[in-house]
């Protein structure tokens, strides 16, 4: 069976790591753990742009996380890591980014700042900021399985540039998702 | 649209501009590579197919804007978005210009970029679709010269043998029978084919404007005459002027025909000036030549001028076994320009299509099969689709040619209340010799 980390990245709300343990360990039937050690954050701030570099905190993650040497006819134990933080994230040629992920690799990090009702003036509304959460993880994850954009609107995997696409697409992975998960697993 | 057969290639020198925007276009489905400079872009491009590139303007060395120009030289199809750290109008207005199909400044909007680059493949596709479907029809429409009788085989082998010289080439056969897509056959199989295929339709046309359509005219030439105006035999310069109905030219352009087709040289009307032109002569006729030279109304010198090789094509009675290949033919062909589904015809549809005289040749043939395209319901035509009066022998009172046209210009006129342009239209054949016929067979309205 494979393993998740969900590592917290500075003042982490402890009710985001348990919704996203307890996401993870519904939907990918994995052992879930959670890891927390203090990081600078600064390292990844941009100050012109005042948002966080989530390539630099995946190169980090990379160097945190190393990877175990093979054994011959044994898949890979190393446990696939979603980094998560309150901050805005961004890629250096994109205005921004809620997450970002090694495609078919280990790491993948999701920044839960753009997901609040708050943050486009209206009212808070938690279950919804939860139900986002939730596909946005399993999204990013879903690309560290390997898994690209589906084309099936009711798929988590289906690409979303703002949060109303978030909204709009379902909260599983569809049928053909599903699939190649459970082989990628 | 299938991303994975899309491919983007990104051009910036930047690494981690390189790494993000493959890293999100892979994540999309898409084949994506990228290149760290202008002359690595240009190699990848001729390893590869790719349908969109993203190119920084600013890069060392060859920029991004000399990069799409030496692009769209290569490729015209390909989509190129230029990106740029600052937004410039005068760049960007520049890129536009030099045929790039949009500009984006960084940092790129995520949502925009997506939906820049769906909006851009999908016009390719849709303009790509569009290129193949003309092809298509272009390539249903050129092939009408299409049959297994030995007949039309050897008319193709004609075209073949005559296509590569210069020779004068007289094309005769009934009206109907494809002259025409002879002349443009051999057009383009000849080393003129990068020029233009000039015709003048000789027929139903006085001798002043035959004069002045052939050899163009200068301003004030004559009343009306506002501007200069080129004739066909200038616009035909490089290519081939093709001469249909020659028989029915005039005495004076008889003569005018010759010295031009001689000397390659002619003036305007109205004109002093005189103006070269390097044409390729090929002509056409159903009348008797022979006939009309004996008669005196042709000029003897041109026919010989003219007759140099002759094709003769043959009426659709003389090749029956063409029949069904050209109905199915022209059911495909109209069948995909009007969008219906109708893939054949019932036997008894094609017993009556095998066992008709087609007076009117295989222009006859394919009115007939795109009327009944029109009428019917699919996906079979059936034989009442097809017009009857085409189906039922004309009534006349001999056997002879002029007696069967008669009868079925009678047959239209009365059909379209004579309607004058509506019946030359199905006739297939100007108003000026459709009234020329009213006359000469003295057709008068029923009350």
């Amino acid at each position: 069976m494979s393993s998740i980390v969900v590592f917290p990245l500075g003042n982490v709300d402890p009710g985001v790591v348990q919704e996203l343990s307890s996401a993870l360990t519904e939907t990918f039937h994995a052992e879930v753990g959670v890891r927390s050690e203090p990081v600078d954050l600064q390292q990844f701030y941009d100050h012109q742009r005042v948002q966080y570099n989530s390539t630099e905190i995946i190169r980090f993650l990379t160097g945190r996380f190393p990877v175990s040497p093979p054994v011959p006819r044994r898949q890979s134990a190393d446990p696939k890591v979603l980094a998560v933080l309150p901050h805005d994230l961004f890629v250096p040629i994109l205005t921004f980014v809620f997450g970002e992920a090694q495609l078919g690799g280990r790491i993948a990090v999701l920044s839960y700042h753009r997901l609040t009702n708050e943050r486009y003036g209206l009212p808070p509304n938690p279950k919804l900021f939860r139900t986002r959460l939730r596909k946005e993880a399993l999204h990013e994850l879903g690309h560290a399985y390997g898994l690209i954009h589906c084309a099936d609107q009711g798929c988590v995997m289906h690409a979303s540039t703002d949060v109303d696409a978030i909204d709009i697409k379902g909260e599983s992975f569809c049928a053909s998702c599903s699939e190649f998960l459970r082989t990628a697993r | 649209m299938n991303k994975q057969d899309c491919g983007i290639l990104v051009v910036d020198d930047e690494l981690i501009v390189r790494e993000s925007l493959t890293k999100w276009f892979r994540e999309d489905g898409f084949r994506v590579d990228s290149a760290e400079s202008a002359a690595v872009a240009l190699k990848k491009l001729q390893g590869q197919s790719w349908n969109l590139m993203l190119v920084d303007i600013k890069m060392p060395g060859m920029d991004g804007i000399e990069l799409l120009q030496r692009v769209k030289e290569i490729n015209k199809d390909l989509i190129i978005i230029m990106i740029t750290a600052f937004a410039s109008v005068d760049t960007a207005v520049k890129a536009l210009k030099e045929g790039a199909y949009d500009y984006i400044t960084k940092p790129i909007d995520p949502d925009y970029l997506d939906h820049l680059v769906e909006k851009a493949l999908k016009q390719q596709q849709l303009t790509l679709e569009n290129q193949r479907l003309r092809d298509t029809v272009s390539e249903l429409s050129a092939g009408e010269l299409i049959g297994d009788s030995p007949e039309i085989k050897k008319v193709v082998e004609l075209i073949d043998t005559v296509a590569a010289t210069d020779t004068t080439v007289m094309i005769r056969g009934e009206s109907g029978t494809g002259k025409e897509l002879v002349a443009r056959a051999i057009h383009n199989k000849s080393p003129r084919r990068y020029f233009p295929i000039v015709t003048v339709n000789c027929g139903g046309m006085t001798e002043t404007l035959l004069e002045s359509e052939l050899f163009g005219h200068e301003r004030g030439a004559f009343t009306g005459a506002q501007y200069r105006r080129k004739g066909k035999v200038e616009l035909a310069d490089g290519g081939t002027l093709f001469l249909d109905e020659v028989g029915n030219v005039d005495a004076k352009t008889q003569m005018d025909l010759l010295r031009v087709i001689e000397t390659k040289q002619f003036t305007r009307v109205g004109g002093t000036d005189v103006i070269k032109s390097d044409f390729r002569v090929i002509c056409a006729t159903n009348r008797n030549l022979e006939k009309a030279v004996k008669d005196g109304f042709f000029r003897e010198d041109l026919y010989y001028r003219l007759n140099v090789f002759a094709i003769e094509v043959p009426p659709l009675r003389g090749r029956r076994g063409d029949v069904a290949r050209l109905a199915h033919f022209f059911l495909e062909k109209y069948s995909l320009q009007m969008n219906k589904r109708i893939q054949s015809f019932s036997a008894e549809a094609m017993h009556a299509l095998k066992g008709y005289d087609w007076p009117g040749n295989v222009r006859e043939l394919e009115n007939a099969v795109e009327r009944a395209v029109v009428v019917s319901p699919g996906p079979t035509i059936e034989r009442d689709h097809l017009p009857l009066q085409t189906l039922s022998a004309p009534q006349g009172n001999g056997k002879r040619l002029e007696d069967i046209e008669r009868v079925h210009i009678e047959q239209v006129l009365r059909e379209t209340a004579w309607n004058i342009s509506r019946s030359a239209s199905i006739l297939d054949i100007d108003r000026v010799t459709l009234y020329h016929k009213i006359e000469k067979y003295g057709l008068k309205r029923e009350p």
